[in-house]
């Protein structure tokens, strides 16, 4: 079993790479060339009297030592507060709360479409591996591989909307509570493409752990028992390669969470990796700096449940 | 010198296998149209680098402003009269650039860090596993995008942003093997021969992860090649009049509707030359596995 002094060794390893990722976070924002003032006032900085400027750095806090910056920020998110942004006034908890959810939805969606398509692929190109089936497969797993998703999402968007004059997308975005048909109008064009991406490693490990278990001892007992064969498949076979293909669909997942910054913006899908990106092109510190904080937590929140599922799939890894 | 040093030093002179390689990629489907596909986006790319495109990919010629396909323009213009092809061709150059340059960085220091992490023990792991972790705990993209908006923003940066993304990969890569190599007989004698580490590290083990190290690196151009034109999509890439594939498609798209054809030699392009690059990772992947040698 899962025991106390492993979760243990788990969450402190997993602070310690929060921490890491918040220095890192802190420090690369620091860098970057011209600050909030300039940020949120652009041109007309340059007009103002030092004076001024050493006022409105000691308003916005930026006149501090950057260890007392760093501290103050960490105090102030260990107590619930990721800050707000200087355009909105909004706070940073409160565009998660409404970012986040989208997100997921949208990663959720994404994932199943994914594991929809390249786990039957990957079936499928094991069944008979170097055979012309198998080959097919491959091809479109090599078509999702290299496809940019960018340039899927565009093409999609642009083909829909001039030929069938189709694009939910336009529209305001939807709330799933509010118009639940729209929402999943909207969703849909990004969670495919996405979810077509994801279907090529899904696929590819699908197709390698079928064939390692295929060719093991207990899979020819089970056949030459008399076993259906749509029950080796799925019983003896599938069963024992879930392993490996949970574990890549986790990370995927994982991935999503952040990485789907490209096709949320093509779509105009508010979701975090959107807040991110204004963030960024709007040097608000706090907003960067709390929402890749939130996005690295998430993500090792699902490498641990992904770690926490395999063990219970496969009961040799309790033990082992 | 004794006979035992000229036997391991013997051991330590690569085979001519080079060649045998190339036959074995050249014999499997996915390698040979790897080779094929990554040789013919190469060379648009190379004859970019010299100058010798069709028409300047920069200068702007408003007259013939959003001209379709034709003898004059192969593949069409832009709403400035430039030619796409020429475009598209000095856009390969600009990736090649940088994802070149993003791969030999995280390869070059990922392989030292894996190495040095693997052969060496806790007292160098314990910090370089910590800075993976806290690499690995961001997804890619978003690092990439972070990195690639820190300082001024020039291809150089870029690659920069992606190389770190990819630093964390080749240590884990190459990491795994030498752990398992370093109990290995061969080096183990090596050990006793009294060998210094440097050369046990760069003439015994190093040549034995190589064929790890080179699919990575073709699998990595790959992504870099992809994570580059996405950062251009966004805006975030080699800043402009450069031509970037990303950033024509992403103008592409806003004039798809009057000038489909602005669309098709960028995406085309990307396209090829990432499908080109995944199926020469996969094919040297098999023609490198020991396992696969009975199959040639």
């Amino acid at each position: 079993m899962i025991t106390s002094k492993r979760i243990a060794r788990t969450v402190a390893e997993a602070t310690v790479t929060l921490l890491g990722v918040a220095v890192l976070v802190f420090v690369m924002l620091r860098v970057l060339p011209g600050d909030q003032i300039t940020a949120s006032l652009g041109i007309e900085a340059g007009m103002m009297t030092e004076a001024q400027l050493d006022a409105l750095r000691a308003y916005y806090g930026i006149d501090q030592p950057l260890v007392v910056q760093f501290l103050g920020w960490l105090t102030e998110v260990a107590s619930g507060n990721l800050g707000f942004s200087q355009r909105t006034g909004q706070s940073v908890l409160e565009m998660t709360a409404s970012s986040l959810p989208v997100t997921l939805e949208l990663a959720i969606l994404a994932t199943l479409l994914g594991v929809l398509l390249g786990v039957p692929l990957g079936m499928l190109s094991a069944s008979r591996p170097n055979s012309r089936r198998d080959g097919g497969a491959q091809l479109i797993g090599l078509a999702a591989l290299s496809i940019p998703s960018f340039l899927l999402g565009a093409l999609l968007l642009t083909l829909l909307a001039r030929i069938l004059r189709y694009n939910p997308n336009a529209m305001g975005f939807a709330r799933p509570l509010e118009d639940l048909g729209l929402n999943l109008q909207q969703m849909m064009l990004p969670a495919i493409v996405l979810g077509f991406a994801l279907a090529a490693p899904i696929m590819r490990t699908t197709r390698s752990a079928i064939l390692e278990v295929k060719s093991q001892d207990f899979v020819r007992t089970a056949i030459g028992k008399g076993v259906s064969p749509l029950r080796v498949q799925v019983r003896h076979v599938l069963h024992n390669s879930l392993v490996p293909i949970v574990t890549m669909t986790g990370i995927q997942f994982g991935y999503l969470l952040g990485g789907a910054v490209v096709v949320e913006q093509i779509f105009s899908v508010p979701g975090i990796g959107r807040q991110f990106l204004i963030g960024m092109q709007q040097k608000e510190y706090a907003v960067v700096q709390s929402t890749v904080l939130v996005i690295a937590l998430l993500f090792l929140i699902v490498n641990l449940l992904t770690d926490l599922l395999y063990r219970i799939i496969d009961p040799r890894v309790r033990t082992g | 010198m004794t006979t035992n040093e000229a036997a391991w030093l013997a051991v330590e002179e690569a085979p001519p296998e080079r060649e045998r390689l190339w036959r074995r990629l050249m014999a499997s489907r996915s390698g040979r149209w790897g080779v094929i596909l990554t040789a013919v986006v190469l060379g648009l790319g190379l004859l970019a680098a010299i100058g010798a495109t069709p028409y300047d990919p920069i200068s702007q010629r408003p007259i013939d402003r959003m001209q379709g396909p034709s003898a004059a323009y192969l593949f069409g213009t832009d709403q400035f009269g430039r030619d796409i092809l020429s475009r598209s061709m000095a856009g390969v150059a600009t990736s090649l650039q940088v994802a070149i340059v993003a791969v030999i960085i995280s390869a070059v220091l990922g392989t030292t860090f894996g190495i040095l992490s693997g052969f060496f023990g806790s007292r160098v792991r314990g910090p370089v596993n910590a800075l993976t972790n806290i690499l690995f705990a961001f997804p890619p993209l978003l690092l990439a995008l972070a990195l690639a908006s820190v300082a001024t923003r020039n291809w150089f940066t870029v690659a920069v942003a992606i190389a770190i993304v990819y630093i964390p990969i080749f240590v884990r890569v190459t990491r795994a093997p030498v752990l398992s190599l370093r109990e290995a007989d061969f080096i183990k004698a090596a050990r006793v021969l009294g060998f210094p580490s440097q050369r046990i590290l760069f003439r015994h083990l190093l040549p034995n992860i190589m064929p790890i190290v080179i699919v990575q690196v073709t699998l990595s151009m790959s992504w870099a090649v992809l994570t580059a034109a996405a950062l251009s999509y966004l805006g975030l890439g080699t800043p402009p009049p450069t031509p970037a594939l990303g950033s024509m498609v992403f103008e592409a798209k806003n004039l798809v509707a009057i000038a489909p054809w602005t669309m098709v030699a960028p995406g085309l392009v990307l396209i090829m030359f990432i499908v080109g690059l995944n199926l020469l990772g996969d094919g040297l992947r098999d023609a490198l596995d020991p396992r696969n040698e009975s199959h040639s």
